[in-house]
């Protein structure tokens, strides 16, 4: 994985002394808050609920070992020993103080990580495939690609102040594990009919107050004009995104007013000027970048074989590993969504385990994943059993993933302060009733996500099954959509009616499950299901 | 009754209004309606208080109780953690907020 390099870590511990110093005026009272409040936030420090909240960056969600066991010692020094994966493959920590925000920046800065761009209207954390690099259905590994956007976009003076936040996406495989077209620039690297290798654009997607699926602008820009084509693409919504009213101002809503054609028709005259600038970056760069995500030394030799006879074993590596790449290596998923757990929660202790984990079975690398999971993407799998192991004696083998049980859900009213509804509690209540093995495997894949309010940090939109916490006169009400998908197939979730009370939306949802498994055919999913057979079945059985 | 709230400075606890200083407990909240803005306004100078605000709140037989679900959280601390709550021991302290 990527090294910084003597820039990037002076960088990285530039700001960490500036912003040491920008805390103190605050403390000492030579900065006032609104001086103070931009600052912390271009460093991942929110003031939420109960508390400040850091946010740090995980680029395109890939770890070291070393990197993951300081989340850990961070959560155990600064906070209440734990964190919280995000749906942006960032973590999160709730319960921070002001006075120590400037030393967990500068023991972050010592594992090459920060909290830079996680917060404000600048270009985010570039997310990408948890499976990058050893996925057995990818074009190529996409992370060369994000990580080169990631440095274009670190400090990019131009996009430090966007009309709002900006969020951009890459992958490689024909399968979207990114919710690619949910982002501001979604860019899946393609191979056209010649056999080059290039990026197809899409544009203007995102989730939201305004959910929309990104269009396709360009099927083909040439890899080594990437970077010229994003800076056209922002120019343009830098030039005409709306700064007049927030909820109007994502790059969505100007790609929506001005029209896919005119918007494209801009960026591409943008992208022709630009590309008479010479802005690329020199493809010698490129070629630093791509051998820090070379493959690892795989065993050749390693055995393909796996013993399944522990059954409960099998059930994991049936439900949380998929095929890797190399012959006789797994991918391997650790759910954080134990029933009656708080979805993307670890410890500081189950933190470090991963970590070493990784360090010993999995060639030192970890993600995180979108839907708020840890993923050991090279497990040779003569290691698995006794992985697994480990994992269950920590209580991380649950074996859910794609599954009713393996819910997103955004911190909600229990954290944060812009949340209308608590998240987490509809979460745990819909895990529970679902627990049994039976059942969550013949349901089979059902991607349930919840989001505490209209801002969608849940991804609510998206999924098969999605749910929308709102206050209605002060009481917590819970909006029941169906349809949603972030795959390939996108697609945006309808409401069903009425909203519920807490306990009545977990009944809903047990009764659009029972109404999918009378009514499914052969091989249907529940979202098959239901852009089968419509809306109108799933309200009776709901509302009836 | 209007309360007053907000965060420490330095720790970004919740606090309220006492009357007299901030306290970590919603029981010792008190009645600030009629100066509100101008204690706030002192209390922000001062940096002893961050991000502060009012809040309608009822006084009840068990004490001051925020109006909204969403101060009463704040008030004691996440529902799904009660051992983050600022009474871990108290598995009914949470009957109230919800």
């Amino acid at each position: 994985m990527y090294k910084y390099d003597s820039y990037d870590q002076e960088m990285v511990d530039v700001r960490v002394e500036e912003f040491r110093d920008q805390t103190r005026r605050r403390l000492d009272g030579t900065l006032a808050e609104e001086n103070f409040r931009p600052l912390r936030l271009q460093n991942g420090l929110y003031l939420q609920l109960h508390a400040y909240m850091l946010r740090v960056a995980v680029p395109y969600g890939t770890l070291s070992s070393a990197q993951m066991r300081m989340l850990g010692d961070i959560a155990d020094k600064y906070d209440r020993g734990y964190g919280h994966f995000t749906t942006r493959q960032n973590i999160q920590y709730n319960w921070i103080k002001l006075e120590e925000a400037p030393d967990i920046l500068a023991d972050l800065a010592t594992v090459e990580m920060h909290a830079i761009q996680t917060s404000g209207n600048c270009i985010r954390n570039i997310s990408s495939d948890q499976y990058a690099g050893a996925a057995a259905d990818e074009l190529i590994d996409p992370r060369p690609y994000a990580e080169l956007l990631r440095q274009w976009s670190s400090f990019h003076p131009e996009f430090l102040h966007l009309p709002r936040k900006f969020k951009i996406a890459v992958i490689a495989s024909k399968t979207d594990r990114a919710a690619m077209r949910l982002h501001d620039i979604g860019i899946e690297i393609v191979k056209n009919d010649a056999g080059e290798i290039g990026c197809a654009f899409y544009v203007g997607g995102g989730m939201g107050r305004t959910p929309m699926i990104a269009p396709l602008i360009n099927p083909f820009v040439p890899l080594d004009q990437l970077i010229t084509y994003s800076e056209a693409c922002l120019r343009v919504y830098n030039r005409y995104g709306r700064r007049d009213n927030k909820y109007k101002a994502r790059i969505k809503i100007l790609v929506h007013e001005m029209g896919k054609d005119e918007y494209t028709r801009q960026v591409e005259e943008e992208f022709a000027h630009l590309l008479t600038q010479g802005i690329e970056p020199p493809i010698a760069e490129l070629e630093r970048i791509i051998p820090h995500f070379a493959d690892p030394a795989f065993d050749a030799a390693t055995s393909d074989d796996l013993d399944l006879s522990d059954p409960d074993f099998k059930l994991w590596v049936d439900n949380n590993t998929v095929a890797h790449k190399a012959k006789g290596y797994v991918i391997a998923t650790v759910s954080l969504k134990p029933v009656g757990g708080i979805p993307g929660d670890a410890s500081a202790d189950q933190i470090r385990l991963m970590a070493d984990l990784a360090r010993d079975y999995s060639f030192d690398e970890l993600r995180v994943t979108h839907a708020q999971n840890i993923v050991f993407p090279h497990v040779k799998k003569a290691d698995l059993y006794t992985v697994w192991q480990k994992l269950d004696a920590a209580g991380l083998s649950t074996a859910n993933l794609d599954t009713i049980g393996d819910i997103i859900a955004c911190p909600g009213l229990d954290y944060c302060s812009l949340a209308n509804a608590r998240s987490i509690p509809v979460a745990q209540k819909i895990a529970e009733r679902f627990k049994a093995q039976d059942r969550l495997d013949t349901i089979g894949e059902l991607k349930l996500k919840i989001s505490g309010c209209i801002n969608a940090c849940g991804h609510h939109h998206a999924g098969h099954i999605g749910i929308l916490g709102v206050d209605r006169k002060g009481v917590e009400n819970y909006q029941l959509s169906l349809g949603g998908s972030e795959g390939a197939d996108t697609s945006l979730g309808t409401i069903t009616g009425p909203g519920f009370s807490e306990d009545g939306v977990v009944d809903a949802v047990e009764k659009a499950t029972n109404l999918y498994l009378a009514q499914r055919q052969e091989g249907e999913r529940f979202l098959d299901t239901y852009r089968r057979i419509g809306m109108a079945p799933f309200k009776e059985a709901i509302y009836g | 009754m209007k309360i007053l709230t907000g965060n420490d400075l330095k720790t970004g606890a919740v606090i309220w209004w006492d009357g007299q200083a901030w306290s970590l407990h919603i029981e010792d909240a008190v009645d600030a309606t009629e100066h509100a803005d101008e204690i706030l306004a002192r209390e922000e100078a001062a940096r002893h208080v961050n991000s502060s605000y009012v809040v309608d709140a009822t006084q009840t037989p068990e004490g001051v109780r925020p109006n909204h679900i969403k101060e009463r959280i704040r008030a004691l601390g996440p529902t799904v953690r009660p051992d983050l709550t600022l009474k871990p021991a108290d598995p009914s302290a949470l009957n109230w907020v919800i």
